[in-house]
């Protein structure tokens, strides 16, 4: 067992070359980072270029009967202004969806303007062009819209009885049911419930959470008249997504199109998506044949870009004597909001094949979840997306079911894991795990928070009339990363697939050029992927440039997002230097008229076996290659290959995490005491940049837990969209993280990794919240919805008090 | 009207509307686009700034307060001959950043903390950095190197 912080990184004792994998090397990316040397695509210097800004209702349901565009367009600076009617005739196809989950799925047509009615708080109207950012805000509050206000849909439940219809269109505001039922061999759903001698039935609520990336969204798109091109820049992490689909939605011909994202200032999934204001600026800088630019200011990112979560989740587990479980039904009702964007409908799909978690269940298992279209801002992928609900149902369940049976949750938790032997194990779904340790990450975890100790100290302080409780709280998880087969993505209705590329050129100086499908927001690709190539040719890191996130540079690939890029990308980038490597080999081999079997290739160097004297540098091959004067017949010149890697599985990174909490029962607050992370996500290309994505991915899952909330009034107007009122946490709301070290590589690709960019997050929210009750539950605090604010707690405490005062009378 | 600041060492002025922000004037006026701006409530910090040498959120004054006086950038912050700030360094050497949008503020805010306080306690550097926010590190690393900035 090791506590990793304290080890430091320099680049200075880093060895060169082969073994360049699994050492904490300083980030390339950092120094135009650190002294404002980045461009990010709001920085960009654009002659010529008119602003964009956009006026979004101020109702949630409305019809808009008449808008007023004339006081606006005597503005002087104001370019034109267009409302939803007047660009309805240039979309090729409403905005797109790529995930029909159900062939009966219900998906209401979705423009960059509304036409004739607006369905959420900041549903675009119309739009400005003008010469200053300034003045097209100034403009858009001259507009003058009269709206016919409907009632708003904000609860889930009464949305699903129809009342009030937001699409009429479709009749109906759910979209799509799912279904997956698994009863066979082993299993029967009812019939496990029935017979246990547990059965846990809970209600949770994922509130709907603002990913609220610190770089609000951003958008250039630069036209060539004469030259028929486009060139569209966003704050995107999806551009080759984003081609396709902008070209489907514009009628743009896609070879006439490149997309190029600048440094990008995060993502954490709200930038996996194709958005309105990417379209309009393209399509009227394709009209008007002048740039076309606009940035979104932050309380318009909070209703502007999609949020997370919005679910409610129904859950029953079923567990025998012991309390190992044997069924389990979950039924979902999932917040579309107003329109399925992207891939709105999945997210929550994506949770139905992790609600075990990390245990053993027998095929006894029915799941279903419907999708529901609300008057809010429309839902889509945010950091787990899916993952971290089911992993939040479960963990809590368990902790439930721990009551129930009378034992300790960490106890009942080794009663289920699924035991390391068992690895490969195909799950209840048919789904087939690589590998897992997970009573070593536990324990691990156990050790690292002093489990025992705060159990005994638990005892000592949480006695009748303590105002300051302790808690302690466990979870674990799976995860499904590296999406993803693209099979696998066939059978769930996807429109895409889930491979990666890669391409890789040694270049007549030797030095190696690597372009990636990968599109890195924060991820540190860059130094990744140049570790992962000097140490297949043996060269340093230093002498390998990445390229990515220009369609024009890197024309294939699928982007970063679901912990993919490096199971799936760097996977890709190794099997490319693989090839390369073959094809030096050969010419190695020609030249030193030797057998291509006779030669060993290490630190950048092929030598005859045997004959140490005879010896070729990649920098003389790579030479040869490009003069072509000398190479074997039929060999094309030049030292480049290009592999595009399907994976035959996704990759399941695990772990479990553990924390203790003091609740002031006099005010509610909670305070984080001590948080211990134990993330195993297979082989580490870059520890110190594994650790950062765990670091960030808990205070995201803690937030969760304690801070965040997209709240909502009846009307259906977003209360938290500054970030005075939409709580991120800061500095001085978290703790130090612990993270614990456990390296189980996964055998079902050449790196033995897992991915690691949602983990975090996955395994905070619930392990906080199991704190959380935990200090509580002693009172007779049953649950606590979250946010575990301060409102929040204090209101639970003084219901388990009434709700005790009554039994008692 | 006219506002003549000395920015980063040098002297400029600049015609500006008068509801011009400050930090709208080092990046639209004085092109220097290292600042960033990440909320428009004052919340994030991602546009902090020193101005005669304390930091503060660019977005919270016009451009005409800060008429005659000084102001540093993220810009000025590293050697004419490219050698990083200790700051800058130690940020880069704890993995204190990841996308990097923040960063420009938060070592504009870390160094002014450093200068009122030279040896913080983690707690000290906690709440001294509360006002700038990360959405990427968890803060983990950010206290991190800010502490081994204050031990050089």
């Amino acid at each position: 067992m090791t506590v990793i912080d304290n080890q430091t990184a320099s680049n200075e004792s880093i060895a060169a070359g082969n073994g360049v994998v699994g050492q904490r090397i300083l980030r390339k990316e950092d120094p135009v980072l650190l002294t404002g040397e980045a461009v990010y695509t709001n920085d960009m210097v654009v002659p010529g270029a008119l602003y964009m800004a956009v006026l979004r209702s101020p109702h949630a349901h409305a019809t808009i009967s008449s808008i007023d565009t004339s006081a606006a367009l005597a503005l002087p600076g104001v370019h034109s202004v267009y409302t939803g009617a007047d660009m309805a005739d240039q979309w090729a196809a409403p905005m797109p969806c790529a995930w029909p989950v159900t062939d009966d799925m219900k998906n209401p047509a979705h423009y960059p303007l509304a036409i004739s009615k607006v369905a959420y708080v900041g549903d675009g109207v119309a739009c400005v062009l003008a010469e200053t950012d300034s003045i097209a805000h100034d403009a858009i509050e001259l507009i003058d819209v009269n709206y016919d206000v409907h009632s708003a849909v904000i609860d889930l439940e009464s949305a699903l009885s129809d009342n009030v219809v937001i699409h009429d269109e479709l009749g109906t505001n759910a979209s799509y049911t799912w279904p997956l039922l698994i009863e066979e061999n082993d299993g029967d759903c009812q019939k496990a419930i029935d017979e246990a001698a547990f059965v846990v039935s809970e209600r949770y609520v994922q509130q709907r959470l603002i990913p609220m990336a610190m770089e609000p969204r951003a958008v250039v798109a630069m036209p060539q008249p004469f030259g028929g091109d486009m060139t569209l820049y966003s704050a995107t992490q999806v551009p080759h997504i984003l081609k396709v689909m902008t070209a489907l939605t514009l009628g743009i011909p896609e070879h006439q199109l490149r997309v190029v994202c600048p440094a990008v200032g995060g993502g954490f999934g709200s930038k996996l998506d194709v958005y309105a204001e990417e379209l309009l600026c393209v399509q009227l800088a394709r009209t008007l044949k002048v740039p076309v630019r606009w940035n979104e200011e932050r309380s318009e990112n909070a209703l502007a870009t999609v949020h997370g979560r919005g679910q409610i989740q129904d859950i029953e587990l079923a567990a025998d004597a012991d309390g190992r479980l044997t069924g389990m039904r979950v039924r979902l009702t999932a917040d579309m909001g107003a329109y399925l964007q992207l891939v709105t409908p999945g997210i929550p799909l994506f949770g139905a094949f992790l609600y075990a978690g990390v245990y053993k269940l027998p095929k006894a298992y029915d799941f279903s979840c419907t999708g529901v279209f609300t008057t809010m801002t429309p839902t889509d992928a945010y950091r787990g997306a899916g993952r971290p609900e089911a992993t939040y149902a479960i963990e809590h369940a368990m902790d439930a079911l721990a009551r129930k049976v009378g034992i300790d949750p960490l106890e009942l938790r080794r009663r289920n894991f699924i035991p390391k032997e068992s690895y490969p194990y195909e799950a209840f779904t048919g789904l087939v795990y690589d590998s897992g340790d997970h009573d070593k990450a536990a324990s691990i975890a156990e050790s690292l928070l002093d489990y025992a100790g705060l159990r005994a100290r638990q005892d000592e302080q949480n006695i009748p009339g303590s105002t300051k409780r302790l808690g302690v709280g466990v979870s674990t998880y799976f995860e499904m990363c590296g999406l993803a087969p693209s099979r696998v993505l066939a059978s769930l209705n996807y429109s895409a697939g889930g491979w990666e590329s890669a391409t890789v050129r040694v270049l007549p100086t030797s030095k190696i050029q690597v372009v990636t499908g990968t599109a890195p927001h924060g991820q540190g690709h860059e130094t990744a992927w140049s570790m992962i190539a000097a140490d297949r040719f043996g060269v340093d890191p230093a002498d390998v440039d990445v390229l990515h996130s220009d369609t024009a540079i890197a024309p294939l690939g699928l982007d970063t997002y679901g912990s993919r890029s490096l199971p799936v990308g760097g996977v890709a980038l190794t099997m490319a230097c693989d090839k390369v490597i073959d094809k030096a080999r050969q010419i190695a081999a020609h030249q030193m008229e030797a057998n291509e079997e006779d030669l060993e290739f290490s630190g950048g160097t092929f030598r005859v076996a045997g004959s140490p004297d005879r010896e070729m540098p990649l920098a003389a091959i790579a030479f040869e290659a490009f003069t072509a004067h000398n190479l074997p017949e039929g060999l094309e010149p030049n030292l480049e290959a290009q592999v595009t890697y399907d994976p035959p599985n996704f990759s399941w990174p695990f772990g479990t995490h553990m924390c203790a909490v003091e609740i002031d029962t006099e005010t509610g607050n909670v305070e984080l005491l001590q948080y211990v992370a134990v993330d195993d996500c297979g082989n580490k290309v870059n520890p110190l940049i594994v650790d950062g994505q765990v670091h960030g991915g808990v205070v995201q899952g803690i937030g969760q837990a304690l801070y965040e909330e997209a709240r909502y009034d009846d009307d259906g107007n977003l209360q938290s969209s500054t970030l005075a009122e939409y709580l991120v946490p800061a500095a001085s709301d978290v703790p130090p993280i612990t993270l614990g070290e456990s390296v189980t590589p996964s055998p079902g690709n050449p790196l033995g990794v897992k991915g690691v960019g949602e983990a975090g997050t996955i395994g905070a929210a619930p392990c906080v919240m199991n704190a959380v009750v935990d200090a509580l539950s002693g009172l007779g605090v049953q649950d606590i919805q979250m946010p575990a604010s301060p409102l929040n707690v204090w209101n639970a405490i003084q219901q388990a008090q009434a709700n005790h005062q009554e039994t008692n009378q | 009207m006219e506002v003549s600041i000395n920015i980063n060492g040098t002297q400029q002025t600049h015609d500006v509307e008068p509801r011009t922000l400050l930090v709208q004037y080092i990046r639209e006026h004085a092109g220097l686009t290292g600042t960033n701006i990440g909320c428009d409530t004052s919340s994030c910090g991602a546009c902090s700034i020193h101005l005669n040498g304390e930091a503060v959120k660019s977005c919270t004054i016009l451009a005409a307060q800060a008429d005659g006086e000084e102001i540093k950038t993220i810009e000025g912050m590293a050697d004419a001959d490219g050698t990083l700030h200790p700051m800058q360094q130690a940020f880069m050497e704890n993995h204190g950043l990841q996308c990097g949008y923040c960063t420009p503020g938060m070592v504009m805010a870390a160094t002014s903390l450093l200068d009122e306080n030279p040896n913080p306690s983690e707690e000290d550097v906690r709440l001294g950095l509360e006002g700038n926010l990360c959405r990427c590190t968890g803060y983990h690393n950010i206290v991190k190197s800010v502490l081994a900035a204050a031990s050089v």
